[in-house]
């Protein structure tokens, strides 16, 4: 008889991976020529040197972080939710979001730090709406109301950016506005990293303490009480912890579909569900994805590919070849 | 309150909603210590709310609950975590957690917020599991048991948390003689080793097979309460059930009979 296994030789192979993939992504991109800088053109040339430290760096880190949270945040609401068909996005976060830079795009001043604001603020409003619709419900469970009126904001907010886009300049707004719901992080600077970073940081870093708690969440209310938990409690903070990071990346990056959905799978099926181990697995392999979609975003075109529509196409299929698998273990 | 009782409820109102009927009226009732208490009634006559309300998941709109000596809400969530253990009817767990993992969910009253079980932890779950015959299961996904083992892992869960009161809502109802068997003989072992066991069940005869003390609960009220001799009579049973019943002794043990209608 052995204790869990614990997969320390997956995650530090996950570990290096990363480091490895981070490495090399500073030398993938569109400068000097298509995809690819030789590293001694670093020493060489001034503007390659600018162009690492001062756009590929911020991207690199930004899109790490993006991949990490946007996995730690999917697994928390699959497991707070006790439904592994769920993702970040799904209190009416994202589409909040969308709906903030969209106004803000339209008659807002559309300047980066307004833009990335409004996405903020709409996304927590978003959720606050979710959760008091959720409260004013008087049947079902919980977990059903939420989803809910998760479901109604969502769509309330989606139906909301259609109008904008409807009104928008076709020649000046509707293109960004088009291209920030699709995602990307073509203009990424120190600056959002440093806007982005004290929402992040502390929600990743309780998110990933706590995370033993996530399984006792999974349970039944009734039992999870009966372990000495407040669940309504417990819940509300990774949930809140999970939400505000989502807002503030989705503020920076627009809409990243899929990460959130897929990557957790992909970390239950390499190690087990238990999120003891699960969690930071899944933190690394979404971080891994994003940079690498992101290298493709910014290397394979003349032009960027939006980021959104690279994780939507590669997480899709995945999500395709996991359920066809016979394994898969998803019971919504 | 007896002295000897551990969880005590009196005077109990509960409605889920103010427009609902209520699920308890009035109850009243003392849970002996060390003793195996069946808590027995017909299906929907709030048995499970019962438990709810024993472990402080809801609140009474009126009565008192007391646990050992002390108001249920005057205890934090861990303290009444460490006092009170719960194995449901059933649990759908969405996730396929290991049952080593799952057990081991059991030593959360114990581990702080940002805690992770130890090897202390893990040692105590495995006399958990070894103490069911369950430990050949261990590595086993949760999700794939039959009803019978998730019971059982369930039931193991419950022990890692070395409450010493056990709540088990109808403990027996899907299960199979051998396994029935088994869980029956369990909390009487435990009874024996001093642990308070309560459960719920709509079954007379799971109730003869182990509780010392019977409490006959109808539409959310107490019909009788005490010693299982003295509170098994037909009428009583009767009252309960809203059927004419048969009280027959069979190599010493009492047996409870439908009374046939005429052929």
């Amino acid at each position: 008889m052995s204790p869990p296994k614990r997969p320390t030789r997956l995650l530090a192979t996950l570990a290096v991976a990363l480091l490895v993939t981070l490495g090399l992504s500073v030398f993938i991109g569109r400068y000097p020529s298509p995809y690819w800088m030789p590293p001694g053109r670093l020493q060489a040339d001034e503007l390659a040197r600018q162009l690492v430290w001062s756009l590929r760096v911020p991207r690199l880190l930004t899109a790490l972080m993006l991949g990490m949270t946007l996995s730690a945040a999917g697994m928390v609401m699959q497991m707070v939710f006790r439904n592994p068909l769920v993702e970040p996005g799904f209190l009416g976060v994202t589409h909040g979001a969308a709906f903030g830079a969209a106004l803000c795009i339209l008659w807002l001043r559309p300047n980066p730090v307004a833009i990335e604001l409004a996405a903020t603020v709409f996304g927590l409003v978003g959720m606050l709406l979710s959760y008091s619709f959720a409260r004013r419900i008087h049947f079902g469970g919980w977990v059903l109301r939420l989803v809910l009126a998760g479901i109604a904001v969502s769509a309330l907010f989606s139906s909301g950016t259609g109008i904008l886009k409807y009104l928008a300049d076709p020649l000046t707004q509707l293109p960004e506005i088009t291209f920030w719901l699709l995602g990307g992080l073509w203009s990424v600077t120190w600056h959002d990293l440093v806007f982005v970073l004290p929402l992040v940081l502390p929600a990743l870093v309780v998110i990933y303490l706590m995370r033993w708690r996530l399984n006792l969440l999974s349970l039944s209310d009734d039992t999870a009480f009966s372990l000495g938990s407040a669940p309504g409690r417990e819940r509300a903070v990774l949930l809140g912890a999970a939400v505000v990071a989502t807002a503030a990346l989705t503020a920076v990056c627009g809409v990243i579909g899929w990460v959130g959905l897929i990557v957790p799978h992909i970390a239950r099926r390499a190690c087990g569900s238990n999120a003891q181990y699960a969690l930071p697995t899944a933190m690394l392999v979404g971080g891994i994805f994003v940079v690498v979609c992101d290298d493709l975003a910014r290397a394979l075109l003349p032009g960027e590919i939006p980021l959104g529509i690279l994780t939507a196409l590669f997480g899709a299929a995945i999500f395709i070849a996991l359920l066809t698998r016979a394994t898969l273990r998803a019971r919504p | 309150m007896s002295p000897s009782s551990v969880l005590s409820l009196s005077n109990l109102d509960f409605a889920y909603h103010r427009a609902l009927q209520p699920v308890l009226r009035n109850l009243s009732l003392e849970i002996p210590a060390g003793a195996v208490t069946a808590i027995l009634g017909p299906n929907g006559g709030g048995k499970t709310t019962l438990l709810r309300v024993m472990l402080g998941v809801i609140s009474p709109q009126a009565g008192a609950v007391l646990l050992e000596g002390r108001p249920l809400r005057s205890y934090s969530r861990r303290e009444v975590g460490r006092r009170l253990g719960l194995v449901p009817q059933a649990e759908h767990i969405p996730f396929s957690l290991s049952v080593m993992e799952y057990v081991l969910l059991g030593r959360s009253p114990y581990l702080g917020m940002l805690e992770m079980p130890g090897e202390a932890d893990f040692r105590i779950a495995s006399e958990a599991l070894a103490e069911l015959d369950l430990l050949a299961l261990s590595d086993r996904p949760v999700t794939e048991l039959s009803g019978g083992e998730q019971q059982m892992v369930m039931l193991a869960r419950a022990l890692t948390q070395q409450s010493r009161i056990l709540l088990l809502d109808e403990p027996t109802s899907h299960l199979d003689l051998s396994n029935k068997g088994r869980i029956l003989h369990v909390l009487r072992s435990l009874a024996d080793r001093g642990v308070t066991v309560v459960f719920t069940t709509h079954d007379p005869e799971a109730a003869i097979a182990v509780a010392g003390h019977l409490i006959l609960v109808r539409e959310g009220r107490t019909l009788a309460g005490g010693p299982l001799g003295q509170v098994l009579t037909p009428d009583n049973l009767r009252a309960t059930y809203g059927v004419p019943v048969r009280i027959e002794h069979l190599a010493d043990r009492p047996v409870v009979l439908l009374e046939a209608p005429p052929r």
